[in-house]
Formats: structure tokens, C-alpha cells, sequence
């Protein structure tokens, strides 16, 4: 094992396809046109020096070291800002170019501390190496002169010397160290697009600020750890380097928080964690992080994990550690009686989204195949279940169509309902960095988000819709395009049905789908829909990325055909810089959907039903599959409380926090007999277990996880699992117990059997991964690299098929009770129900969930900013504090749900969508007052929480 | 049960079958009878099907006309198997 270094280019690749070729050094070098010296130099392996490049930023020639000299051109021009032209003769190593660096080095290291042997960066340092490279031996100018090194200058204070910058909980910033290269501020401008760094001063009195002269804690910045990789020094500096030291081995990984699905490189010391440093090749990342990726770590050994399997007879019972033979024992007795007793359809099991594939894999094989039933479920019910149903009607495949390069290519995006900034941070990146280059904003959202307006980016249109009136709009979008005929015919005629077409044309030329009449139902302005919406058929490449916001909804499973129909008539369907894009809550809804954990389907989506995919399982499990449906989670519960659902296994989700109605999630598992629950923590659903399984984090097994551009992605284990079992073995053994005659030794070998079983991974392999770092489904003999792009040629249900969308309200309504609507959300800082963000720093961003409202609605009830109020709904009511803001409009109020004491899903409803059942969390109609502290619910759940919790102390033998 | 949104099963079952059908309503004629019942085999297990059979005998079951329509096309489910 070593630490994987990889090669720093100096200047981004050119995209050019005409080849240049010049001399360097003597060396012949081949290369795009448009490439800079620096980079062909570096492709021919000679190393120019330089201090300010980056191959992750534009070219800026301030550093002065990477100077050459060219044959017939005058001077030492800058080799990252000179392009490399057919037949240049190069020459990187001169006496005149050995002078002119060795003269910068001195003066730049005559302005620098020289602490190299207690420096946080000594050995990860490219100051310390260029001095090295140019062969520095002595500064002649001394180190007495103006500087920015010393805190005092002789006695009296030093003004140009500023103080440490500690702020961040995850990373320092050190003026005294700075060499004012920019890389950091380009990072954070052309990388990140945040814009929150600058150079202020000019000259010797420049240097780095971050937004205002305010601390990087009270600045703009988000944390996202691009400045910290692109520093040269010591500046910018990982607080976990400077209190471990430098990793010693690395390995490539993927993140285990959003959809996106970043690839990282795991450094370590040992199996102690240095730092997560995003890796240049993660083709979904492509070297860029977010604050929880690249920091949000510390829950993996945080003091709450629970490391020993408990059980209890009853929830009131305190917990009584065992050892894991005998919680599996337990276990399978406990599941064998309740199915002996209320038969064999009495249990069931909920795969994680948080898990690896192959995970996830086993408990819906542990379910079907041990079990004996199919009653397994997933937490993509409760998010994007509605995009696997949709996508599947009109393209044929439950999947996103685009890899994320494809927002490079864009010209119009449409984003409904996500928050690509907050909930998927390193995409948001993307976009913007394409927007700025010119594509244009389409937002359609109840709330104005961060990319309506933030620097350098403008949304051309925000359509401000009332909560739930999604298919209002988006059919009235495709009411434009169609009665101003802006569809694209020809696209139609060759891809799909062009009868269903025609009959979809002429329901949605209806008047009553026009934006003037939809205008009543949706609060948006016919002129901005108008306008949107032939922009998007008339502006190029057209893109639809959307998210949360728009498959929570009664008419979530609509909606998303009613995208899948815009894509279609406007042509932007099976090309780069087009498509209907999903954006993915949690690492690995994808892969759970793919893995058959949905109660309906085997592993590819396919239906239980086809007699000729069971008889795959059947023979090589050697089993008989019931060839029916099993329970959804929200059925599950029904079922629980009508007393035909006794036993549940639960790995890595939280039901209790993050499925709607609270109260209706409680009492279905109060009414089991053996709630088993799988987790890092004594989460929230845990309060209602009988046993406890321990549960790893996803650095400490191997496997792969799906991101949203359904990109097949291995996660790496880097430390031994403190529970002691990957949760892999954990279920393996837990079949073991029940009779079953499993025998993986790695997860490897149960990936193959994925790919034995299930077309569209025939070709997925370990092996494969390693070598091609990973690859997009279908994976097979037709794309034996995977597949980027989807419906290429043809749709993968043949034709495309246009579904009527008729706007129907949700019965969630507003009234004289409840006059508000709430919606919810995530915040960039936090991630789903908490319990990994939670347990580490990221909580100084994000204390408490706060209810935005209206200073309009606020005003009325007389709420002032941070106020308690009380939140009211049908279901239920909570208590938060407000937070005034007109990112909401008048009638809405918003709030997230990543604390578990702020109980938002007591208020939510049972509604839920009409083909899918995935809860309608983005509308509840609530009433909101003052209040003078938490409510009686919350009072008693805490209460039952603590209680719940115990452990009962181990009796020492000697007693 | 302390708020009015906690419906029973038979409650949930009818208001979701009636949420299919409002689906299938806006769909062509000739789709709505086999869509709502595809739909209702496809998803619903067993238990929910007896059930649905239940309520469907009771008069005054809520059922909207489409569904009942579609019950004839719905799958009688079978004993489970031990």
C-alpha cells in the first residue's frame, strides 16, 4: 500500500480534436491543440516548476517559476499561459530560467516562515519542493526586512502580520504562510463557485480574504475543502493533518452521503483516518467535494456507536449486551415462532439505501429467499419510488438517463423541486460552472433556493408554483410547446408513438392547461411560464434534473412522467447535454432499487409476476419464490397494527424519523414482537427494537454503491470494522442462523452473483471496476463498458410512450384550520435524518431545524425571529423556532427534518402518492402560533427515547 | 386514534384504490378498466387484495365505479403458502 499521488497537470485538459505536436526538451510531444506548454511538458513527463498552477483551475501566470523559453520568441514567457503550437522548440531548463526562479524562490521564501520540520505540510509541500527543484541554497535578502512572517517587527507589532484563522472546524487559515498565489480564491470561484475568497491589497500588500475580512466561519464559504487542496503551503491546512500529521497510504473510495456519489481518496495513517481528499478521476466528482464528504467523517468512531449486539424482551426493558451468536439465535427463533404462530407473510425486512449493493442484495435475498416471502421494502419508497414507476412507463427503465459530464453540454436546464446547492453540492458545482459559461436557469420551486441568484449565476426564469401544483405547471409548459409548435417532430416520429403522441398533444392543447388558467391553481404568472417554457424548446440542449420536490407529492408518480413527456416532445432524449435526471437523496437509493429491493420486483426490475426471472432465483437458490407482491413499508405498518406483520429486519434506516405520520410508524412497531433493528446508533426506530445488531460505516468493508447517474462505484475498506463485521457478514450470519446455506467470503463473490442473475449487470465485476474505476448500468456484452447515456437509438421499451397528466389537487388542502402550507428540505451542512452529520462538527452550521415563514405570515400571527412557535397540522403538531425570511412566499412555511427532536414528521400526513405510496411530505397543511416551548408529544417522546436507551450494566463474573 | 388523519387499513385501502382510478380516469377509455386493475396486481399484496374483496361486497364501500369495474380483472389472491 501507498499513497496514490496523482499527476498534477498545471492547466486544465483541452477538449480540442486536431493534434498539434512541438519539441520540448528534444522531446517530440503530441497534443490537443489549445493545450498549454505546461501541460504538454508534463504529458512528456518533465515537470516544469510552478507554484500558482493547477490542472483543476484555468491558467493564471502569477507564480513566475514556470517560465521557458522558445525558440525565435523573445523573453521567458509563462508556460501555463503559453499554448503549445505546431512546431514550437521548447526549452524548460536554461541558465537564464535557472536564475530567473532561483531569484523568485529567494524572494518568495525571504517572505515565509521557515519552520519546515514543524510544519503541518512538511513533506506535502510544493514551496518546500520548488525551493528544492530549483536548487535554492541561500537568501541573500535576509529574513529582517517587511514581511508578513513575524508577529512583531523587532518590538513593536508587525501590521502587516494577521493571526491564525481557526474558525472552520475542519480547516485553518495561516496568513503568515501565504504566498499569494490565488490558487485557493480560483478554487473557490471556478471549482466550487462560491465566490467567497479574494485577493484584496495590491502588490506586497496583497493576500487572501475571506468575504468581507470576516472569518472564514462568518463568510460565504461552504466548506467545501476545494481552497484546502489547491494550496501550495501550509496556509490552508486540514486541522486533522496538523493534529495527526501525513497520511502514509490512500485508498479510492465513495462517499456514503448523497446521491452524487463523489469519489474520494482515503488517506491514512495506519487505519487511523488523515483526511478524505477528492479524486481527480471519480468521473462523478471529478476531483471536487462538499463539506460532508470531505469533512463529515467523525461519526465513524464517534463514542455513541454501538459496538455490541443487545436484546430485550420488551421496549421498556433496558438493553442487555450479548454476544453475537446469541443475538442471531434470537433472532431466528423469535422470526421462526412468529411465522409458525401468524404465518409465513408475518415478517419481512427493509433494506438501506445507506448500505452497499451487495448489502442490500442479501437482506432482500435474506427476505425472499429465507423468509420465505417477498415483504421487503426500501427508503426509496419514501423518496424516489415515483421516479422508478414514471421513468418506467414512458422510457422503460427505472433510471436517471444522463451521466453527470453531461450538464458540461447543456444549454437550458430546468431544476424542479431540488436544491442542488444544499442537497447535492458537488453537481450544484457542475451546473453552475456551466451556467456561467453561459447556459440558462429554468427553477421551478416553491422556495426561492441559492440558484435563483447567488454570484455569477441567475436563474432566466423562477417560477414561484404553490406546493403540489407541479403537474399544473409542467403540463402547462407542454401546453406551450405544443400549441405554439415548438416540438420537436421529428424526434417524435422516429422515438415514439406517434398515436399516443397525437392524443396527448390534444389533451394538453386543452385550454384549461393553459398557464392563463392554471395561473389560479399554481400562483404562477403566465407570462414567466410562457417564457420558460419556450425557452426550453427553442434554447438547445435541454436538460431536467429534479429531485424530492417533485416525487413527494400525492401526484408524485405524474409528475415525473409529465418530465419524462416534456423530454420527449422537445427532442432532448438519448444525447449528451439532455435528458430527465433524478437527483438521488442518499448514496445509494440507485443501487437499492437495482438490487430487487422493492417488495414488487427482483433484482433489475423485474416484476415478481415473470415466471422466467423467478425460475433464475428458484434454481440457483433452490428455493420457490411466491410469485406475489409483498408489503410496502406504509403497508408493513398497516399490516402491524391490524396484527398480520409481527417481525421486522431494518438495516440502516430510520423509519421512525424519516417516514411520515410519526405516531402511525410507533404504533405499527409497537405492535410487533421482534423489531430487529441494524444500525451505527440507537437510532430513533431502535427505541422500538428487541434487538440491536451493530452495524459498520462504508470505511470499513468493501463493496460498491450507485449514484444517481446510475455509476457503479467501489467503496474500499480502509479500517477494520469496530462491531468487528461488515454488515454483509452480519446478514450472512443471520441467515446462517435461520437455516440457510450462504458462504460468501467476500463481497466480490456476491456482485457476481448479481451479475449472473440480472442482465443489465452481466458484465459488472470487481475485477471490471478496479480496472475501469467504474462504470454506469446496463453492463453487458452490448456496452461491455457500461452506459453512459441512455435511449440512445431507441428507447429501452422500444418506443416512447406520452402519458396523459391531468392536474388533480391533493386532498391535503389548506383552509380556515390550517391556512399555511409546509414543505421541507435539506441544508447543504446536514443530511437525511442527521444521525451521521449530527455526530460531527458540522452541527456549528446547522444547531436545529428552523421554520422559515413569511415576515407577511409572521407578522399576522405576531412571531418574531427565533421565536418558538408551534406547528399544527391534521396529523399531529411540533414545536421549532421560526426564522423570518421571503425566500418562502406568503402561505408557505418550510423546514428541515435532520433533527430528531424536531419531530416534523409528527405533522406530516399519511397522504401519499397514487402509484408508489410515497408519503406526500412536501405538502401538509398546517397552522403555525406562538409557543411557548416543545409540545406534549415531544416532552413524552423524549421522555420514552431516554428510557428506551438504557443499558443495562454488565455484571462483572466475580459478583 | 387522537387525530383525524389515522384512518384504518379499509379506509387507506378504499382512498387508494379511488386514487388509482382518478389516475386512470384521464387515461384513454379502453386503458382505464385494465390499467386500475394491472396497477392494483402489480403492487398490492394479498392481504390487501382479500381485503379489497372484503369492501368490495359491503354496500355503501366508497368504491369509485372504475374500481369496482376493474375488480373483475383483479387477482383473487390464494392461500399463502406454509
Amino acid at each position: 500500500m501507498s499513497l496514490i499521488q496523482e499527476i498534477d497537470y498545471g492547466t486544465p485538459a483541452s477538449t480540442s480534436e486536431k493534434m498539434i505536436t512541438l519539441t520540448i526538451d528534444g522531446n517530440e510531444v503530441t497534443v490537443p491543440e489549445g493545450t498549454s506548454i505546461m501541460r504538454a511538458s508534463m504529458e512528456a513527463g518533465i515537470k516544469v516548476p510552478k507554484l500558482c498552477a493547477s490542472d483543476m483551475v484555468d491558467a493564471f501566470g502569477s507564480c513566475r517559476l514556470c517560465l521557458v523559453e522558445i525558440e525565435g520568441r523573445n523573453g521567458t514567457p509563462a508556460s501555463c499561459t503559453t499554448p503549445a503550437v505546431e512546431g514550437l522548440v521548447v526549452r524548460t531548463q536554461t541558465q537564464r530560467l535557472k536564475d530567473i526562479r532561483k531569484g523568485v524562490m529567494e524572494l518568495y521564501i525571504s517572505d515565509h516562515p521557515l519552520d519546515c520540520l514543524t510544519c503541518a505540510a512538511n513533506g506535502d509541500c510544493e514551496l518546500q519542493d520548488m525551493a528544492g527543484a530549483v536548487g535554492l541554497r541561500d537568501v541573500r535578502y535576509g529574513y529582517e526586512g517587511d514581511n508578513h512572517v513575524f508577529a512583531k517587527a523587532g518590538v513593536v507589532a508587525n501590521d502587516r502580520w494577521l493571526p491564525k484563522d481557526e474558525s472552520n472546524p475542519y480547516f485553518t487559515y495561516d496568513p503568515s504562510k501565504c504566498i499569494v498565489c490565488s490558487l485557493c480564491v480560483r478554487a473557490c470561484e471556478e471549482v466550487q463557485g462560491t465566490f467567497a475568497l479574494t485577493i484584496e491589497g495590491r502588490g506586497f500588500n496583497s493576500r487572501v480574504a475571506s468575504g468581507a475580512r470576516e472569518s472564514f466561519i462568518e463568510s460565504e464559504c461552504v466548506s467545501c475543502g476545494a481552497c484546502v487542496q489547491a494550496c501550495p503551503t501550509a496556509t490552508l491546512t486540514e486541522k486533522s493533518v496538523i493534529q495527526i500529521g501525513q497520511p502514509e497510504h490512500s485508498k479510492v473510495t465513495t462517499c456514503a452521503y448523497c446521491g452524487v456519489g463523489c469519489s474520494f481518496k482515503a488517506e491514512m495513517r495506519g487505519e487511523e483516518l488523515v483526511r478524505m481528499v477528492p479524486w481527480k478521476d471519480g468521473k462523478a466528482n471529478r476531483g471536487h467535494s462538499c463539506v460532508k464528504g470531505r469533512f463529515a467523517y467523525g461519526y465513524s468512531t464517534h463514542k455513541d456507536r454501538i459496538l455490541n449486539p443487545m436484546i430485550r424482551e420488551k421496549i421498556s426493558d433496558p438493553w442487555r449486551e450479548v454476544t453475537w451468536d446469541e443475538a442471531y439465535k434470537h433472532v431466528a427463533n423469535e422470526f421462526r415462532r412468529i411465522q409458525y404462530q401468524y404465518g409465513r407473510n408475518s415478517i419481512g425486512g427493509i433494506t438501506s439505501s445507506r448500505c452497499t449493493n451487495e448489502e442490500t442484495f442479501l437482506v432482500q435475498k435474506l427476505v425472499r429467499a429465507g423468509f420465505g416471502n417477498n415483504n421487503v421494502d426500501t427508503c426509496a419508497r419514501v423518496c424516489h419510488s415515483p421516479t422508478g414507476y414514471g421513468l418506467k412507463q414512458t422510457f422503460g427503465t427505472s433510471a436517471g438517463t444522463q451521466d453527470f459530464d453531461s450538464v458540461e453540454h447543456t444549454d437550458v436546464v430546468i431544476i424542479i423541486g431540488a436544491n442542488p446547492t444544499d442537497g447535492h453540492p458537488v453537481f450544484a458545482s457542475r451546473l453552475k460552472k456551466r451556467l456561467r459559461k453561459g447556459a440558462k436557469l429554468i427553477i421551478v420551486d416553491p422556495r426561492r433556493i441559492d440558484l435563483v441568484r447567488s454570484p455569477h449565476v441567475e436563474a432566466s426564469y423562477h417560477l414561484p408554483l404553490r406546493p403540489g401544483t407541479n403537474v399544473a405547471v409542467v403540463t402547462s409548459m407542454a401546453h406551450v410547446i405544443v400549441t405554439e409548435g415548438l416540438f420537436d417532430e421529428k424526434f417524435i416520429r422516429e422515438r415514439c408513438d406517434w398515436a399516443e403522441f397525437q392524443d396527448w398533444a390534444a389533451f394538453v392543447s386543452s385550454p384549461e392547461h393553459s398557464p392563463e388558467a392554471i395561473e389560479q391553481i399554481s400562483g404562477v404568472s403566465p407570462q414567466l411560464l410562457r417564457e420558460a417554457a419556450r425557452l426550453f424548446a427553442t434554447g438547445g440542449n435541454g436538460s431536467i434534473y429534479y429531485g424530492l420536490g417533485v416525487t413527494e407529492h400525492s401526484q408524485g408518480s405524474t409528475t415525473v412522467m409529465a418530465i419524462a413527456n416534456l423530454a420527449m416532445a422537445t427532442g432532448n432524449i438519448g444525447r449528451k447535454g439532455v435528458g430527465v435526471n433524478p437527483l438521488r437523496g442518499q448514496n445509494n437509493v440507485q443501487g437499492s432499487c437495482d438490487m430487487g429491493s422493492f417488495p414488487h420486483e427482483l433484482p433489475g426490475y423485474r416484476h415478481i409476476s415473470d415466471e422466467s426471472t423467478r425460475d433464475i432465483f428458484d434454481k440457483l437458490w433452490g428455493i420457490k419464490l411466491q410469485d406475489e407482491p409483498g408489503l410496502r413499508i406504509p403497508n408493513m405498518l398497516d399490516a402491524a397494527v391490524d396484527g398480520t406483520f409481527k417481525g421486522i429486519y431494518i438495516q440502516g434506516e430510520d423509519i421512525l424519523q424519516s417516514d411520515p405520520d410519526t405516531k402511525h410508524v410507533a404504533a405499527g412497531l409497537a405492535a410487533m414482537e421482534c423489531v430487529v433493528v441494524h444500525d451505527l446508533f440507537l437510532n430513533e426506530t431502535a427505541n422500538y427494537a428487541h434487538v440491536f445488531l451493530p452495524g459498520s460505516t462504508f470505511l470499513e468493508k468493501d463493496g460498491t454503491f450507485t449514484n444517481a447517474e446510475r455509476r457503479i462505484n467501489r467503496v474500499r475498506k480502509v479500517m477494520s470494522p469496530l462491531n468487528g463485521y461488515a454488515d454483509w457478514e452480519v446478514t450472512q450470519n443471520l441467515a446462517k442462523a435461520m437455516g440457510l446455506n450462504w458462504n460468501y467470503q467476500h463481497p466480490s463473490e456476491i456482485m457476481d452473483e448479481v451479475a449472473l442473475t440480472t442482465p443489465s449487470f452481466a458484465g459488472v465485476s470487481f475485477d471490471l471496476l478496479d480496472r475501469e474505476g467504474s462504470v454506469q448500468w446496463p453492463c453487458n456484452e452490448k456496452a461491455p463498458l457500461g452506459t453512459p447515456i441512455m435511449h440512445i437509438e431507441s428507447f429501452a421499451r422500444g418506443r416512447g410512450k406520452f402519458i396523459r397528466t391531468e392536474y388533480v389537487a391533493t386532498d391535503e388542502r389548506t383552509g380556515p384550520r390550517f391556512p399555511l402550507l409546509l414543505t421541507t428540505g435539506r441544508i447543504l451542512s446536514q443530511y437525511n435524518v442527521g444521525a451521521q452529520t449530527r455526530r460531527t462538527d458540522n452541527v456549528i452550521w446547522h444547531e436545529e431545524d428552523r421554520l422559515e415563514i413569511h415576515p407577511h405570515d409572521a407578522e399576522q400571527r405576531g412571531i418574531r425571529d427565533g421565536d418558538w412557535v408551534k406547528v399544527t397540522s391534521r396529523s399531529g403538531e411540533t414545536t421549532l423556532r421560526a426564522l423570518i425570511t421571503d425566500r418562502v412566499s406568503t402561505g408557505v412555511v418550510y423546514t428541515t427534518f435532520h433533527h430528531p427532536t424536531t419531530q416534523a414528521n409528527v405533522i406530516t400526513t399519511d397522504f401519499s402518492d397514487w402509484a408508489t405510496n410515497c408519503p406526500e411530505y412536501k405538502v401538509t397543511a398546517v397552522q403555525v402560533g406562538a409557543s411557548n416551548g416543545p409540545s406534549d408529544w415531544q416532552v413524552k417522546y423524549d421522555e420514552q427515547a431516554r428510557q428506551s436507551r438504557r443499558i443495562a450494566p454488565v455484571l462483572d463474573a466475580a459478583e | 386514534m387522537d387525530s383525524e388523519s389515522h384512518k384504518s387499513t379499509a379506509d387507506k385501502l378504499v382512498y387508494m384504490a379511488n386514487q388509482i382510478a382518478t389516475f386512470f380516469h384521464t387515461q384513454p377509455k379502453d386503458e382505464a378498466v385494465a390499467g386500475v386493475a394491472d396497477h392494483i396486481n402489480h403492487f398490492w399484496e394479498p392481504r390487501m387484495r382479500a381485503q379489497f374483496f372484503t369492501i368490495l361486497e359491503q354496500p355503501d364501500n366508497g368504491l369509485d365505479p372504475l374500481v369496482v369495474e376493474a375488480a373483475k380483472h383483479i387477482r383473487k389472491p390464494g392461500p399463502v403458502p406454509v
